[in-house]
């Protein structure tokens, strides 16, 4: 019975902090079966929107969970249909009844998310819709997550950035940046992107061996080239 | 104090995040404190303590509450200001005898108010986020605020403070929260 039980959800993830996040408050209640991700054919052609999402691979192994991968032509058209078939394989494989995204306030991301379960049967999880900036950023750091920022994408963000940890000190200058310039406390907005190094569910830390930062613009990645999983 | 109500399937701390905190957020950002309680652990008692009640949505595949309408008499035995969202207009509608009929929305649609009312923006439409699968076929002597290309949005009863939204104005319209607040207020 679905009221009763632990329901078995699979974790739509792209090694960030939100949808790791959201992974962790579904783990509080239900039953995390799978990550499931996209993964783009050619690397390349993500380079600006969707960087070390190979990551995620090393993410699921820290955190003893199955991963759901599917290769995409990387063509923005095909993404809906791409994504509704990794959730349809995790469903297969995994017998899962529902998904968690990580949605913040995009109602155009979340509103496909939702269309794709409906036309799957699965239920729909966003543990962090419309949460307060703040308060997600705090939580973030007290639960014992290890973030970096993979990507910046927008002024004032320099350089400086790309590998720089999210911590007290990140946050005050993220705070610091949004009274002054209006960006996004969470880069909902595209002002960066993150990855995950170490979450309270990893049995394993993820170690950068070799990465390249790439400049241009007030746009920049951190590409990791080698990593590995260290004991905790 | 509002009282917000969950409507989920059970009293789930994912469904309660995603649906009932973004209300609470828009509550307390209106200078008003809240509280919240399952609808399954709902008291009369608790139910009249409250200067106003919003009934929370819940996920697009939960349908539990359309069974438990016994378990919302209290609505039409108490006269304190309710507003339902999405899955809370639904219950408004069984509690009167109303029916649902399947109608799904997800995302922004566009809501035409029908005749000015305190608890809608003004102008002839405005955009709101919707995630339901069913709308209303409202009690008999109800009024209807508002319509989508598609159904029924808004409703409200004929003489009591009862509200009911289909879209979720938590997400892209918390005015709509914060004028039913206004609306209460003035009730007291």
């Amino acid at each position: 019975m679905e009221n009763t039980g632990r329901m078995r959800l699979g974790v739509l993830c792209s090694g960030g902090k939100d949808s790791l996040f959201a992974c962790f408050c579904a783990m509080q209640e239900e039953e995390v079966s799978c990550l499931i991700t996209v993964l783009p054919e050619n690397p390349e052609s993500y380079m600006f929107h969707t960087p070390n999402l190979h990551l995620v691979t090393l993410q699921a192994e820290a955190a003893g969970l199955p991963l759901v991968a599917i290769q995409s032509r990387g063509r923005e058209e095909e993404e809906v249909a791409d994504l509704a078939r990794a959730v349809a394989m995790a469903r297969e494989r995994h017998g899962i009844a529902g998904v968690v995204t990580g949605a913040l306030r995009s109602v155009y991301q979340s509103s496909r998310v939702q269309r794709i379960c409906r036309d799957l049967d699965l239920w729909c999880f966003n543990p962090l819709w419309c949460s307060d900036p703040d308060t997600y950023m705090e939580d973030l750091l007290e639960s014992g997550f290890d973030v970096i920022i993979s990507a910046v994408g927008s002024e004032p963000f320099g350089p400086d950035w790309l590998g720089r940890r999210l911590d007290a000190s990140a946050l005050r200058d993220l705070r610091g940046y949004a009274g002054k310039y209006g960006t996004s406390l969470t880069g909902e907005g595209g002002e960066y992107e993150t990855l995950v190094l170490d979450a309270p569910f990893f049995s394993h830390r993820v170690v950068i061996e070799e990465r390249e930062a790439c400049w241009q613009n007030y746009r920049g990645v951190l590409s990791v080239k080698r990593a590995r999983l260290e004991e905790k | 104090m509002i009282l917000l109500v969950g409507l989920g399937f059970r009293d789930s701390a994912l469904l309660r995040e995603e649906f009932v905190r973004p209300v609470g957020q828009v509550v307390e950002r209106s200078g008003r404190s809240w509280e919240y309680m399952h609808y399954s652990c709902l008291a009369r008692d608790r139910v009249e303590e409250s200067d106003a009640i919003i009934l929370c949505g819940t996920a697009l595949r939960d349908t539990a509450y359309q069974a438990e309408t016994a378990r919302f008499s209290w609505l039409n035995q108490v006269n304190v200001p309710v507003l339902g969202i999405c899955a809370g207009m639904q219950v408004l509608s069984l509690a009167f005898s109303g029916s649902l009929v399947p109608c799904c929305e997800i995302g922004m649609e566009e809501i035409r108010g029908l005749s000015p009312h305190a608890l809608l923006p003004e102008g002839p439409s405005f955009m709101a986020y919707e995630l339901h699968g069913y709308s209303c076929i409202p009690p008999e002597d109800w009024v209807v605020l508002a319509v989508s290309k598609n159904c029924i949005q808004v409703i409200s009863h004929p003489d009591r403070p009862l509200y009911g939204v289909l879209f979720h104005p938590e997400v892209r319209n918390e005015e709509i929260i914060r004028r039913f607040l206004w609306i209460a207020g003035k009730m007291k």
